[in-house]
């Protein structure tokens, strides 16, 4: 009784899907595949961006990473938060707690006023996280045309392609291709956006932060703050950002690895040594047929 | 159960014997994973993902109890908890990562052990209990591993939940009000996460239960064999310790291996970049995906893309989507061949090749992909034909092939003639 019935079952299920076939089938043949679209066409993956931190062995390089907080701070800070990092974090790039608090100090945080109880901004302590430039997301909302920038912290997580994806937004700013205005006379960027092949939709709220050479001044020894150094300097910070533990993570796996390797191979001669009175003398005649 | 032949448990000191009378526990593992336990001598590697998935169960247990001791499943602190995690917890990275890459490995190992079955017709009779057990164990699975990602309060943990728990509106007439019930309000929120996290903490133990009545019953009958041949005589069984144990070891060793590698090396490459941004009911991702996982049965539940009649197209994928797994229950009355292994099934062999495992595949890669053609034409097509392989094409196969020749026996398999079969000359135990 249950074959029957399972095959009346399948067959309703068969032509129910295949009506729904027939139907995108005879849309397919009219219609063709789906329009081409802007962003189909124009749409670029990410170039690819090599930092310290890539690879089974990577590590941040501290003073790279050091560079890229310089330019958050200077650039980036003053539209995009970046909530889930602390001050005392920033011990992890190689500052001493000195220079640590020196660092907090030189950020204003909500806070009270001991006497009063009325909210006041004073300098950050280690313990503080980093300050959203805005009060609420309404004012975020506000000051940028209603585009509330990102919080940063996880930036390097949250998009496919990661820190190499940051890097190819910032330096991807460019006028829009003839050809696209060609193809696609709709698809004009609409004026406060700006064009970049890199992002989604190819047109971004965000203005290009970094527009010239020496926008972010670096100190004695450190490379020349070209828009591509800066950028790259600050990718290597937001992939520091969205996983502190990162290089932690690479150092603890290889002992792991390693343990594991070892006692696989043991547990395999063990069985070997277990099997071997039970194993047959000759080969299986039919035990192992190879399947067609 | 038992073959005659099992070796019977001897307490060997005083406490295992003061053991034995009181809570014969011992016994209990020495019949059930010990040398009192007789198994067919010829398993494959194939044989090795059920212990392997035990010990995925309990690894998502002992990693999912310490996250729940810093998680907080509220849904204004989830995502920040889940960060706090990864950034402040001691190893917090270490246990979450092992938790959300668990469940991929869980998967896998479950999925390998399923089709295990598929090939060697592990549901047939006698073993009809043991089959339907698994898919209940599986259905439990894919509820708890969905309620998990929903935890951390992604975009894709939203959206995700917002989908699936949708599903339940296609329902006529009774289906917006039960879903409403179910989310405990008109969209998911904080109450729908809480009773998630919630049923997510419970639904493992309630796995447990299920494995072990699975476990018990697979004890009944004994272990199924990659020749499908019962057991006829001692001489084609080995006690499960030494022999399996030790092979399971070396299968847990290559399995740690391959996980481990993931784990510390490619943590995120089976999550999606979204579920790192907070949830966010106002801004729609742009393609909603599940966890890969649940690739197949999406992409069965979006193949129905037109109303059949009365039924609205979103029903019909609805139906589809629940039925694609309901039909494993009733595998063992589908398949009447009396053969069991695929290894003497050259009809059935082709279609399992041929048919299943690409209409899996194509499924399972359009279920990621968006919903766009010619996605949606491809996992229609492999849709109709896994409906067709598990109604129509087991049932009749079954009936007009004609099986290849099989061994008279387990022993006969392995060692070529049953004469020599002497397994108590060889091992001195």
């Amino acid at each position: 009784m249950i074959r029957p019935i399972g095959i009346l079952a399948g067959l309703f299920f068969t032509l129910a899907v295949l009506w729904s076939f027939a139907n995108g089938a005879w849309i397919a043949a009219t219609e063709g595949l789906g329009e081409a679209t802007a962003e189909h066409e124009f749409h670029r993956a990410p170039e690819p961006l090599h930092l310290a931190s890539d690879g089974v062995f990577g590590k941040f390089d501290k003073a790279q990473v050091q560079r890229g907080y310089q330019v958050y701070k200077e650039v980036c800070s003053a539209c995009h938060s970046l909530k889930f990092v602390a001050f005392r974090d920033l011990a992890q790039l190689g500052y001493n707690p000195a220079q640590v608090k020196a660092a907090a100090a030189s950020w204003q945080v909500p806070g009270v006023d001991p006497n009063t109880g009325e909210a006041n901004m004073r300098p950050g302590l280690p313990t503080d996280y980093f300050p959203s430039p805005y009060p609420n997301k309404i004012a975020a909302a506000a000051a940028n045309n209603n585009a509330i920038p990102p919080d940063l912290s996880l930036m390097a997580k949250a998009r496919h392609g990661g820190a190499a994806y940051i890097h190819s937004l910032l330096t991807g700013f460019q006028p829009q291709p003839a050809e696209l205005l060609e193809k696609f006379p709709a698809a004009k960027t609409p004026p406060g956006l700006h064009y970049n092949p890199y992002f989604a939709n190819l047109n971004l709220a965000m203005a290009p932060p970094l527009v010239s050479e020496g926008q972010v001044t670096y100190g004695p020894g450190n490379p020349k703050p070209t828009i591509d150094q800066m950028s790259t300097d600050v990718s290597a910070f937001l992939a520091w950002t969205a996983e502190p533990t990162l290089a932690k993570r690479h150092q603890t796996g290889w002992p792991v690895l390693g343990f594991l390797l070892i006692a696989t191979i043991l547990a395999y001669l063990a069985k070997q040594q277990i099997w071997a009175a039970v194993k047959p003398k000759k080969k299986a005649v039919t035990g192992s047929k190879s399947s067609d | 159960m038992s073959f005659p032949w099992a070796r019977q448990y001897e307490p060997t000191n005083g406490l295992m014997k003061f053991l034995d009378e009181k809570l014969p526990l011992p016994r209990l593992v020495y019949d059930a994973i010990g040398a009192g336990y007789p198994v067919p001598r010829n398993l494959s590697y194939m044989w090795n993902f059920g212990v392997l998935a035990g010990f995925c169960l309990v690894l998502q247990i002992i990693t999912g109890v310490v996250l729940a001791m810093h998680y907080a499943p509220n849904s204004l602190v989830a995502f920040s908890s889940t960060e706090h995690i990864m950034r402040d917890v001691n190893w917090g990275w270490l246990m979450r990562y092992a938790h959300a890459n668990g469940a991929s490995f869980f998967f896998i190992v479950v999925y390998l052990h399923i089709f295990r079955g598929f090939f060697y017709s592990s549901y047939k009779a006698p073993r009809e209990m043991i089959w339907l057990l698994g898919v209940v164990i599986f259905l439990l699975m894919m509820a708890t591993a969905f309620m998990g990602y929903v935890l951390p309060w992604g975009q894709m943990s939203y959206w995700g939940a917002k989908v699936i728990t949708g599903l339940f509106g296609a329902i006529p007439l009774v289906g917006e009000p039960i879903q409403t019930w179910l989310l405990g309000g008109f969209a998911p929120d904080n109450a729908a996460l809480n009773r998630f996290f919630s049923l997510h903490f419970l639904l493992p133990f309630v796995i447990a239960g299920v494995v072990i009545l699975h476990i018990w019953a697979l004890h009944i009958p004994g272990s199924s064999n990659p020749t499908g041949v019962e057991i006829k005589t001692e001489a084609d069984t080995i006690p499960f310790h030494p022999y399996y144990t030790a092979k399971d070891g070396y299968g847990l060793g290559v399995f740690l291996l391959i996980y481990c590698a993931v784990l510390f090396y490619l943590p995120n490459y089976m999550g999606h970049p979204d579920n790192y941004i907070e949830a966010n009911p106002l801004s729609t991702p742009a393609h909603i995906v599940p966890e890969w996982y649940f690739w197949p049965f999406y992409a069965i539940l979006r193949a129905f893309t037109s109303d059949f009649f009365i039924i609205p197209a979103k029903l019909m994928g609805v139906l589809a989507m629940f039925s694609a797994i309901l039909v494993w229950f009733f595998l063992p009355w589908l398949d009447r061949s009396p053969v069991r292994s695929g290894h003497y099934r050259p009809l059935f062999r082709k279609f399992f090749w041929f048919g299943l495992i690409p209409a899996m595949a194509v499924l399972f890669y359009c279920g990621g992909a968006p919903a766009e053609e010619p996605f949606v034409m491809l996992s229609q097509l492999a849709t109709a034909y896994y409906f067709l392989h598990f109604l129509v094409i087991l049932p009749l196969v079954s009936s007009i092939e004609k099986p290849e020749p099989l061994p008279y026996s387990i022993t006969e398999a392995v060692l070529g003639t049953d004469k020599q079969a002497v397994l108590g000359e060889n091992t001195a135990a």
